[in-house]
C-alpha cells in the first residue's frame, strides 16, 4: 500500500469511529466509564483535520503524525495505546507498506504499553488474530473476519485489564470496546 | 440532563475559565488545561504535579497551591490528561529540586504519566519520580485487575506530601512520604445514585431508587455489588469493616479519618456517616487523630460517599496539620 491508500484507510478509520461512536460508548458503558466513543472520535477528527492541514508524503510520516495526535487528543487508555501502535508502525514501514508486517509492529507496540495478554479482553483480543490472518498470508477480509471473531470471542470473557476488570464477573456478557475498535481500524481496509 | 453549563463539549475549558476568574492567585493555562501555583516555579523546591479526568473537582486544581500542589492537568471528564499536559505542567514548576508525579492507579492515567515521563527524561534534565495511589479496597483481586484504584487517599497523599516538599525536603524522601501515606490509608465507597458526564447526557449506569451500589470508583463505573438501600449506621458497617479487615490499624497514632462525598450528597448526610464510623473505629479501639469531612474526590452529580482512613504516625500528623493555602483547602494561613 502507498501513501495514498494508506491515507484513505487512516480517513475511512475516522469514518467508521464517527457512526459507531454512540455503539462504543454504549459497550464503554456497560463495562468501563462510557468514554470510548467520545474519546477516539475526538482523537480521530484531529487526526483528519492534522491530514487536511498537511498531507504526510511518506507512509511513515503518516503513521507518525496519526500516533502523535491519538497522545495528543485522545487521552484515556486509548491515547497511548493507539499512539504507541501507530508510531511503532512509523517505525516499521518502508516506502511502501507490507499490511502484515507493520499491524505486527503496531500490535507489539500495543502489548508493551499496556501488558495485556490474551484472553484479557483487550483490544489485543481481535488485533492478535487479524495480524496472524496477515501473516498467513490471508487476505483483508479474512483479516477483517478474524478481527470479528476475536471481537466476539471477548463477548464471555472477564476482563484483566483497564477500568473492565474492575467488574469481575460482571464484566462477562459485553464485547470489550477496545476491541470492536480496533475492529473498525480493519474493517476499514474493506473501503 | 439538567446541568449547569453551556455546550457540553465546553465545560471544562469553561470550568477554567472560571477557576482563573475566581482565584486570581494561581496561573491557568488554557491552553494546556493546566492549573499552576502563581509563584512557580518555587526555587529549590521539589514541584508536585497531579492530574486526572475532569469530574472530581476540587481534585486536583482545587489543591493548587502553596502547602499542596504545584500543578494539575485537566483531563477531558473521566478521562486522564495527555502526556503533552503533564510536560507543560512538570517544565512549568521545575524548581530545579525535580519533580513528583502524582498518579492515581488506572490504566489510562498511568500510561500517560509514564509516556509524560519518558518524553521530559527524553529533552531536560529535569528528574521526575512517579508516586502511583492505590488505596481502594473494593478491588479485592488485584492479580486480575488492573490493580486497585486510586480513591480518597489521594487528597490526604497531596496535602501530606505537599507539605514535606514545602519544608524543602529533597525528591527522594517526598516521594518517600508520599508512599508512606499510600501504604498507610484504604478507602471504600459507595453510590446511591449514577452520574452523568456532559457528553454522554445520560447517567452511566443505571440504579433503581430501591438500591445502592457498594465498592464503586469515582469514574462512574459500576461497583462490585448491589444492595437494597440501608441505614446509614449498616453503610458504614459496609465500608468501614473491609477496611479494617485490610490493614492493622491498631498501634499507631491513631487515624485520620476522611468522609467524602461524591458530588450530590449533602454535607449534613456525611457528618451523620462520620457519626456512624466514629463509633465503628471507638469500637474497634482504633482512635481517630483528624479528621476531613467533605466533598474532595468527586463523581460529578454521583449521590454516595467513601471512607479512607489514613494510619498516622508523628510525621504523617504533622505535615497534615502544616499550613496549606489552596482553593479547596486552606488553614494555617
Amino acid at each position: 500500500m502507498d501513501t495514498a491508500a494508506l491515507t484513505a484507510w487512516i480517513r475511512e478509520f475516522a469514518r467508521l469511529i464517527a457512526a459507531n461512536k454512540e455503539l462504543l460508548t454504549e459497550l464503554d458503558s456497560a463495562i468501563g466509564d462510557g468514554d470510548h466513543g467520545v474519546n477516539m472520535d475526538r482523537g480521530l477528527t484531529a487526526v483528519v483535520s492534522a491530514l487536511d492541514a498537511e498531507p504526510p508524503e511518506t507512509p511513515s510520516a503518516l503513521f507518525k503524525k496519526v500516533g502523535m495526535t491519538l497522545i495528543s487528543k485522545v487521552g484515556g487508555a486509548s491515547g497511548p495505546l493507539y499512539g504507541t501502535a501507530f508510531l511503532r508502525m512509523a517505525a516499521a514501514a518502508g516506502d511502501s507498506v507490507e499490511l502484515g508486517k507493520v499491524l505486527r509492529a503496531g500490535l507489539d507496540g500495543v502489548v508493551a504499553r499496556g501488558k495485556a495478554e490474551p484472553g484479557d479482553k483487550t483490544m489485543v483480543d481481535a488485533l492478535r488474530p487479524a495480524v496472524e490472518a496477515l501473516e498467513g498470508g490471508g487476505s483483508v477480509q479474512e483479516a477483517v473476519r478474524a478481527a470479528e471473531q476475536g471481537r466476539d470471542a471477548t463477548i464471555p470473557m472477564v476482563a484483566r485489564k483497564g477500568r473492565a476488570s474492575y467488574l469481575g464477573e460482571r464484566s462477562a456478557g459485553h464485547a470489550d470496546p477496545g476491541a470492536t475498535s480496533v475492529t473498525l481500524l480493519l474493517k476499514a481496509l474493506e473501503a | 440532563m439538567k446541568k449547569l453549563i453551556n455546550d457540553p463539549s465546553n465545560v471544562i475549558a469553561d470550568a477554567l475559565r472560571g477557576i482563573a476568574a475566581a482565584h486570581p492567585e494561581l496561573r491557568v493555562d488554557h491552553e494546556n488545561r493546566i492549573i499552576v501555583r502563581g509563584d512557580a516555579p518555587v526555587r529549590g523546591k521539589v514541584g508536585l504535579v497531579s492530574g486526572g479526568g475532569s469530574g472530581h473537582e476540587p481534585l486536583h486544581g482545587g489543591f493548587v497551591g502553596p502547602g499542596m500542589l504545584d500543578a494539575a492537568c485537566a483531563g477531558e471528564v473521566f478521562t486522564s490528561p495527555v502526556p503533552d499536559q503533564m510536560v507543560a505542567a512538570t517544565q512549568a514548576v521545575d524548581g530545579g529540586a525535580g519533580v513528583l508525579h502524582i498518579v492515581k492507579n488506572y490504566t489510562g492515567d498511568v500510561m500517560n504519566f509514564e509516556l509524560a515521563a519518558e518524553m521530559v527524561a527524553a529533552d531536560s534534565g529535569t528528574e521526575v519520580v512517579a508516586v502511583v495511589v492505590d488505596d481502594d479496597v473494593a478491588v479485592q483481586d488485584s492479580l486480575y485487575t488492573a490493580g486497585r484504584r486510586g480513591v480518597g487517599a489521594t487528597v490526604l497523599l497531596e496535602k501530606i506530601a505537599g507539605a514535606a516538599a514545602e519544608e524543602g525536603r529533597p525528591l527522594g524522601e517526598v516521594a518517600e512520604v508520599a508512599r508512606k501515606v499510600n501504604a498507610y490509608s484504604r478507602s471504600m465507597g459507595l453510590a446511591l445514585t449514577s452520574c452523568t458526564v456532559p457528553a454522554a447526557g445520560k447517567p452511566t449506569f443505571d440504579l433503581p431508587d430501591d438500591q445502592m451500589e457498594v465498592g464503586i470508583g469515582i469514574h462512574g463505573e459500576p461497583g462490585r455489588r448491589r444492595v437494597p438501600v440501608a441505614p446509614a449506621g449498616e453503610i458504614a458497617e459496609m465500608l468501614v469493616s473491609p477496611i479494617l479487615s485490610d490493614l492493622d490499624y491498631t498501634g499507631g497514632d491513631g487515624v485520620i479519618a476522611f468522609v467524602n462525598g461524591m458530588g450530590a450528597t449533602p454535607l449534613i448526610e456525611l457528618y451523620v456517616m462520620f457519626n456512624e464510623v466514629s463509633q465503628l473505629l471507638a469500637k474497634a479501639g482504633v482512635p481517630i487523630a483528624r479528621s476531613l469531612v467533605g466533598p474532595y474526590i468527586t463523581s460529578l452529580d454521583m449521590a454516595g460517599c467513601s471512607v479512607t482512613l489514613l494510619k498516622a504516625d508523628d510525621e504523617i500528623l504533622r505535615l497534615w496539620d502544616a499550613p496549606v493555602n489552596t482553593p479547596a483547602l486552606r488553614r494555617g494561613v
